[in-house]
């Protein structure tokens, strides 16, 4: 309870944690508050926001309710940035863990191929992908995290290698213990902890880029997305400006409380170890 | 004459999750001018908690009671220029992106209103003072280059930059072989004996601190057990704790 | 009878930057069963490498390290793993020598397990007899490492050291990170194990006043090698070589302050 008051605490986490609240209520009441396909038209098209209670954000061009498209986007934004930020930190640590742990030839050519991916800006590896492979909510999750998990690779082979030279590790050398015990014991338990604290950013950039690829028109059609929902405002845009604005500021906001929340976690984490 | 620092009935206190840990309790006592005075304590002394209320160097959580006055200096110092601060950890205190040179010539600038060309060469006149060979081409050295023993002599140069009144040296030589802390020591006495500069030297060591320091001043628990001469308090302590710590000493005098 | 520890022509060369410097080179030393060895030196002198070459921590490039008879650097895999109970290290820095995560008693457990010596059911019962026989009350085994005092955390050091049954800790500065008022006490304790299990200690430190105490005989590292060996009271007192005489006139005496300071 009290990590929970600390991390409210902590600048900007009662603001984060709000907009995140908001973000997951969105999505996973989804469907109980807009059952029904999202992308079935409601009512009389190019309605605006507050104009109708029955449609609340308004309608777009087609007469779809962007209230209901907006709730089921929230979906896929949380869906594509968790899977994603999931698989980008497994693969990462993998990587990074083995590299750490191998040293060696296998280190040098884990690294190489690390950099490899980095010197091509991730998002044109995720467009590539995407664009060639097809576009799916799997695709898509797969193609962010090819592009995301450089970043958990090079750091969890850092705190691998900075934790092997620790005395406690050579203590445990000392004492007998087998050298995967050691691994899976003494190192891993806490090199991984700072790797997993890049989630928040993470999924933040993932639900950037799904977005991004979304308004490119290379998100899952069978979905709504707000970046899809951005790029079809774009073509009414003097008239309805609202149809591109309202999926703008969902994504900031929602962008901004993972970044937030994860923040505080962190600085609530640090705040907890100088107390002890 | 007025002392250079006078403490009064000094608290400090640090919130912790419930309640509060008292890091020092009511501590009073004198600094003249150009004197040497030793903090001998053990963990949780609160010798380490004096020097950073002394320099005003203790964190904004702090809760501090009770006056740290500056008697003989008539205005409120600055950390930097009127006090130098020497850290334990010598590798820890010097930035490993910047020359020696460049970190103790920043110093001066910042506190002599020297131009850039003068704090360079007041750099190399006080590198050249704390004893480091080559001061000149020394001044171009990154911290990583030198020893430990080297590295905590440039910080000693970088705290003697701003020509302080006072030198706060928190267990200086700690993290140094006997051999070089001997030097270092040797070297503190004499920076103070020819600049008229006061050290407070934080010490876990009374052996250490008898050897440098004209009064020597034991803490236990946050609370000063006793202030006397060096001297005198080695010969004949008034207090139980403070001869425990002279019989926990170990050193060669039974073989000398 | 041979000695329990003996090491001949050890060296080991680190590469730093396009130099290679040797950290050890050519030691040779013995310690005998029981005895307390101190190896002193200054920072650098490459006491510390020695040490870990020793244990294994670190391959050496060349040399001999026999340990109770057998060839250790023969060793490798579960043979050595099993070899190493019988030595064992105490680390300067108590709380950096365990792992965050443990508790007082998993960590004295570790080696229990490891080398078989006492049965899951037993072992919180061993757990509480070593923790008594190192002077701590036998409920800190639940207590997490970073709730106790640096003194205490150091006399679960030891307790670790001596789950295995060892023949001969190596003893890293493992005195100069404690409170003096704690450091007396750790050093009779270690004495008394000494008696009680006829234990070698290999001694580290830089401080000829803790080891004018403590050991029974000192060999002198400068620059990766032995520069001066013999009887601790011995080398103390009539140092030949120029690093043990530097080593000797930086021990702080309990004498008055000199009025004015000058540079040795």
């Amino acid at each position: 309870m009290s990590g929970l008051r600390r991390l409210l605490g902590a600048p900007g986490g009662l603001l984060g944690v709000a907009l995140l609240a908001a973000f997951l209520l969105a999505a996973l009441l989804a469907p109980l508050a807009f059952p029904g396909d999202p992308q079935a038209i409601a009512g009389p098209p190019l309605l605006r926001p507050f104009a109708d209670a029955a449609w609340p954000l308004g309608t777009d061009r087609l007469g779809r309710d962007v209230a209901a498209e907006l709730a089921h986007g929230a979906r896929t934004s949380l869906a594509v940035g968790l899977v994603a930020a999931a698989a980008a930190l497994a693969l990462g640590s993998l990587v990074g863990t083995l590299s750490g742990f191998a040293g060696g030839v296998l280190d040098e050519m884990l690294m190489r191929i690390t950099e490899a991916f980095q010197t091509v800006p991730g998002f044109l590896l995720a467009l590539a992908f995407v664009s060639s492979v097809g576009p799916s909510l799997a695709v898509l999750s797969a193609a962010i995290a090819l592009a995301a998990w450089t970043g958990p690779a090079r750091l969890a082979r850092a705190e691998v290698l900075s934790i092997r030279a620790r005395d406690y590790v050579a203590a445990a050398r000392v004492a007998g213990m087998h050298p995967v015990e050691i691994a899976l014991r003494e190192v891993l338990p806490n090199a991984l902890p700072p790797v997993l604290a890049l989630a928040s950013v993470i999924v933040a950039q993932a639900i950037l880029a799904e977005a991004a690829l979304s308004f490119l028109g290379l998100g899952d059609p069978n979905r709504v997305t707000w970046g899809g929902m951005i790029a079809e405002g774009r073509t009414v845009l003097r008239s309805a400006p609202f149809l591109s604005i309202v999926p703008g500021l969902a994504l900031v906001a929602a962008v901004l409380g993972v970044h937030l929340t994860g923040e505080a976690a962190v600085e609530a984490q640090a705040a907890r170890r100088s107390l002890a | 004459m007025s002392p250079l620092l006078a403490v009064r009935g000094l608290s400090v206190a640090f919130p912790a999750r419930e309640g509060r840990v008292e890091a020092l309790r009511d501590v009073s006592f004198d600094l003249a001018a150009g004197e040497r005075l030793a903090v001998i304590g053990e963990s949780g002394s609160g010798k380490t908690t004096l020097g950073l209320a002394l320099a005003g160097l203790l964190p904004t959580s702090a809760i501090v009671a009770g006056i740290v006055d500056w008697p003989g200096l008539g205005r409120a110092p600055s950390a930097g220029r009127d006090i130098g601060f020497v850290f334990q950890d010598p590798g820890a205190s010097l930035d490993p992106l910047m020359t020696v040179g460049e970190q103790v010539a920043e110093v001066a600038e910042a506190h002599l209103g020297l131009s850039r060309r003068q704090a360079r060469a007041a750099a190399v006149d006080r590198l050249s003072e704390v004893g480091l060979p080559e001061p000149a081409e020394l001044a171009h050295a990154w911290p990583h280059q030198l020893s430990g023993g080297q590295r905590q002599r440039v910080a000693i140069a970088a705290a003697l930059a701003g020509e302080p009144r006072l030198l706060i040296a928190d267990e200086p030589t700690s993290a140094l072989d006997t051999i070089v802390q001997a030097r270092i020591v040797a070297l503190l006495a004499r920076l103070s004996a020819e600049r008229r500069l006061a050290l407070v030297f934080i010490s876990h060591d009374i052996a250490l601190a008898a050897g440098l320091a004209e009064r020597i001043a034991v803490f236990r628990h946050g609370g000063l057990v006793e202030i006397g001469p060096a001297a005198e308090t080695v010969r004949a302590p008034r207090q139980l704790y403070t001869r425990m710590l002279l019989d926990a000493h170990l050193g060669l005098e039974a073989d000398a | 009878m041979s000695p329990l520890l003996a090491v001949s022509d050890l060296s080991k060369r680190f590469r730093r930057g396009d130099r290679a410097i040797a950290a050890v080179d050519a030691v040779d030393l013995t310690l005998e069963r029981g005895e307390t060895l101190a190896l002193v030196g200054p920072s650098g002198s490459g006491k510390s490498t020695l040490a870990r070459l020793v244990l294994r921590l670190v391959e050496p490039d060349r040399g001999t390290v026999h340990f109770a008879g057998v060839d250790f650097l023969a060793l490798a895999g579960a043979r050595l793993r099993a070899a190493r109970a019988g030595l064992q290290m105490v680390f300067q820095d108590p709380l950096s020598a365990f792992n965050p995560r443990a508790t007082v008693g998993s960590a004295i457990a570790d080696p229990l397990r490891i080398h078989g010596l006492v049965g899951r059911r037993d072992r919180p019962r061993a757990v509480a007899a070593l923790l008594e026989r190192v002077g701590l009350p036998s409920t800190l085994a639940a207590r997490s490492i970073h709730e106790i005092s640096g003194g205490q955390r150091q006399r679960v050091a030891i307790a670790r050291a001596l789950a295995p049954r060892p023949s001969l800790i190596v003893l890293d500065e493992a005195l100069s990170a404690l409170d003096v008022s704690v450091r007396g006490d750790v050093l009779s304790l270690l004495s008394e194990l000494q008696r009680d299990a006829d234990l070698g200690y290999l001694f580290i430190s830089h401080d000829l006043g803790v080891v004018n105490a403590f050991a029974d005989r000192v060999a002198v590292m400068d620059a990766g090698r032995i520069v001066e060996t013999g009887p601790a009271r011995e080398v103390i007192r009539h140092p030949r070589s120029a690093t043990a005489r530097a080593l000797k006139a930086a021990v702080p005496g309990l004498l008055p302050a000199a009025p004015e300071g000058t540079q040795p």
